[in-house]
């Protein structure tokens, strides 16, 4: 097998429990759980394709997947800082529950 | 592929499906480090070292430790004994991230012969990056400065208590 299309599948599965995982748990750090899995297989993805592509001594892949995760650790950040201020006005982290927009 | 990409991809693969499926959310995260732990050694095993290092510095260290933190302030390992862990539209999620890992997977079998072959070992050293981050990419660099010190501010003022406002 090519061993790049083993990174793709791996990544491919990844991406795809992080996204059952994102769209079926009903607790909202659950959700950020199965977004940041989504996101370290996109990097998986950029840092393979920057390896065996056809010139990786110019970084390309490289540095976007560093930028990639700088970009993920701010949306964690916020992410949870979300959860935690709406855990304290509706004292409950049920994504079901949270079904109005006033706070 | 050699047994290191098999026993890496088992471990990745098993953290990630445990991260998602495991009924207390503690251990929902404990299960989530072993996966970002997966990825740093696949980085390392692709010769991108300082991608694997910092992806153990941000991910296991700071990440997994704030959905820590997060997951106790809101103490929703407790909350969740009651009712189940799915929500109410959990069948059309799973059938929805099942079309796409079919439509990923087709799409990855499918251009294989496509994909480039087996290359030379990419030397990069910090020296490089580092010239590449203040020369090439000097402009992203600041943007992204820009963007975490905003998003870090905007994540405490959220965060932050509210108190006599609210009287």
């Amino acid at each position: 097998m090519n061993p790049l299309t083993g990174y793709l599948l791996v990544a491919a599965l990844l991406f795809a429990t992080g996204l059952a995982g994102a769209l079926t748990r009903r607790n909202a750090i659950l959700v950020l759980i199965g977004i940041e899995l989504m996101l370290n297989a996109a990097n998986l993805n950029l840092i393979a394709f920057w390896r065996y592509g056809p010139h990786p001594e110019a970084l390309t892949g490289f540095l976007f997947a560093i930028f990639s995760i700088a970009v993920a650790a701010a949306e964690a950040a916020v992410g949870l800082g979300l959860v935690i201020s709406i855990y304290r006005h509706l004292r409950t982290t049920d994504l079901d529950a949270m079904n109005r927009m006033k706070g | 592929m050699t047994p290191v990409f098999y026993i890496l991809a088992i471990l990745t693969l098993a953290g990630g499906l445990a991260a998602v499926t495991l009924k207390n959310t503690v251990h929902c995260a404990l299960a989530l480090t072993v996966a970002f732990a997966g990825l740093a050694l696949f980085f390392l095993q692709l010769d991108a070292q300082f991608a694997g290092f910092a992806q153990i510095l941000i991910y296991i260290g700071a990440v997994a430790i704030l959905v820590v933190f997060a997951i106790l302030l809101t103490r929703s390992s407790e909350a969740e004994a009651s009712g189940g862990i799915l929500s109410r539209h959990w069948l059309a999620g799973l059938i929805i991230a099942a079309a796409v890992f079919a439509v990923l997977g087709w799409a990855i079998l499918r251009g294989a012969q496509a994909l480039p072959q087996e290359s030379a070992v990419p030397a990069v050293t910090v020296h490089q990056i580092g010239t590449a981050l203040m020369g090439r990419y000097v402009l992203p660099l600041e943007i992204v400065a820009l963007l975490l010190t905003s998003a870090l501010i905007g994540a405490v003022i959220v965060a932050m208590h509210e108190k006599e406002s609210a009287k």
